[in-house]
């Protein structure tokens, strides 16, 4: 959101673990999933917010077909290696903070899937904070796996995400504006270029140092 | 259901005597010898090897001639005899006919070297995507093809998955560049 930046830049030392609980608590108490069904594992996961499993307990049964409003990409079957850039472009455009969850042998490890299709694990993409094993996991398992980001995401403090690059900042676009296109040599040589897939979101850069 | 009359003789299924060609290989051999390389019956299939630069003219004789009425391209497919094989490459036209319902299966086969085959889009539309899936995978140029592009694989892929020497992992593990 920026606002903790703020408050952690302006009052470096009277920053307590209490407004990190409340944030925090806010955090985990609605974590949204963007659903990443790619198999088998997707049923399992649709399962779990059924009436039987009910992951509406955990407040994260509000499932987001758009990056844009979810806080947890669950990564759910195999990651072809047509789909990886596709699931690198959905989780960059997922806003801060966030979290993945790696479901099922095939998302955690490519599974049976030992092949020149599969990806080995989808943490060659993107960070991931759970994964989960089982080949589909069951409904409880998920639950389960929601419920470990719980307690990641409480023992986070807000002091951890002080680490925007100040190149970064300084070009970052206010929210409904547009970068300007004249359609200039410049600006096409520099579409015609591969997306860069590998800029590291904060997510990574927390998790690096 | 104990008492079954017994009138098996009458099989649906024509069964063609050992040796004697189908009618269809019957016409094909008097109208046009030289399309036909090879016959293969097995299986009650009927496949005929064709030499590569006949190819079109062969499917769209088969498409239009009121014998045969091959209006259905079912499947192109390629396949791979191995790298020791000479010749290495084949491939096979599945043809189907909705009106007469009968089947053909026509071969090609091609050397590694020399890896080209004409066209037959412009004889059924549909074979536009099917030759494109065996260029992606076996790495077979379709001459005159009009989008030649990879349709299954990545774009940036290196080689051609189903070859028989292509590597069950890849070449390298993935990472994104």
């Amino acid at each position: 959101m920026g606002l903790e930046n703020i408050i952690a830049e302006a009052l470096p030392e009277v920053l307590t673990t209490q407004l990190d609980s409340l944030i925090n608590w806010a955090r985990k108490s609605s974590l949204w999933p963007a659903t990443f069904g790619l198999a088998c594992c997707a049923i399992e996961m649709m399962n779990s917010t059924s009436s039987r499993n009910d992951l509406a307990r955990f407040g994260s049964e509000v499932f987001r077909a758009s990056p844009r409003q979810a806080d947890v990409m669950i990564v759910s079957g195999r990651v072809s290696r047509k789909m990886a850039p596709v699931l690198r472009r959905i989780y960059d455009q997922m806003p801060e903070p966030k979290w993945v969850i790696s479901m099922g042998a095939c998302a955690t490890s490519g599974g049976v899937f030992d092949n020149y299709a599969i990806v080995q694990g989808v943490d060659k993409i993107v960070p991931v904070d759970v994964y989960i094993p089982g080949c589909p996991p069951r409904p409880e398992m998920l639950i389960h796996a929601v419920m470990m980001l719980q307690e990641k995401v409480m023992k986070e403090s807000v002091r951890d995400r002080k680490d925007v690059p100040e190149e970064e900042a300084r070009e970052a676009v206010p929210p409904g504006t547009l970068p300007v296109t004249d359609g200039s040599a410049a600006l096409k040589e520099a579409l015609a270029e591969p997306r860069p897939y590998t800029i590291a979101s904060r997510h990574e850069r927390r998790r690096s140092s | 259901m104990a008492s079954e009359p017994e009138n098996k003789e009458t099989n649906p299924l024509p069964t063609p005597e050992a040796g004697a060609p189908s009618p269809l290989v019957a016409a094909l051999q008097r109208e046009h010898p030289e399309w036909i390389a090879e016959v293969i019956e097995a299986f009650s299939e009927t496949t005929i090897v064709v030499p590569r630069e006949h190819i079109v003219a062969a499917c769209s004789f088969l498409k239009t001639s009121p014998e045969t009425r091959f209006d259905f391209l079912s499947d192109i497919c390629g396949a791979d005899r191995g790298p020791e094989e000479d010749p290495r490459f084949e491939v096979n036209y599945h043809l189907f006919s909705t009106t007469k319902h009968h089947r053909l299966r026509l071969k090609v086969v091609l050397s590694e070297e020399d890896a080209h085959v004409p066209t037959v889009t412009g004889v059924w539309r549909t074979a536009n995507w099917h030759e494109r899936e065996t260029f992606d995978l076996f790495g077979v140029i379709f001459d005159g093809h009009p989008d030649l592009r990879r349709i299954l694989l990545p774009d940036d892929w290196q080689g051609h998955a189903l070859r028989k020497d292509f590597p069950l992992r890849g070449y390298e593990p993935y990472s994104l560049k």
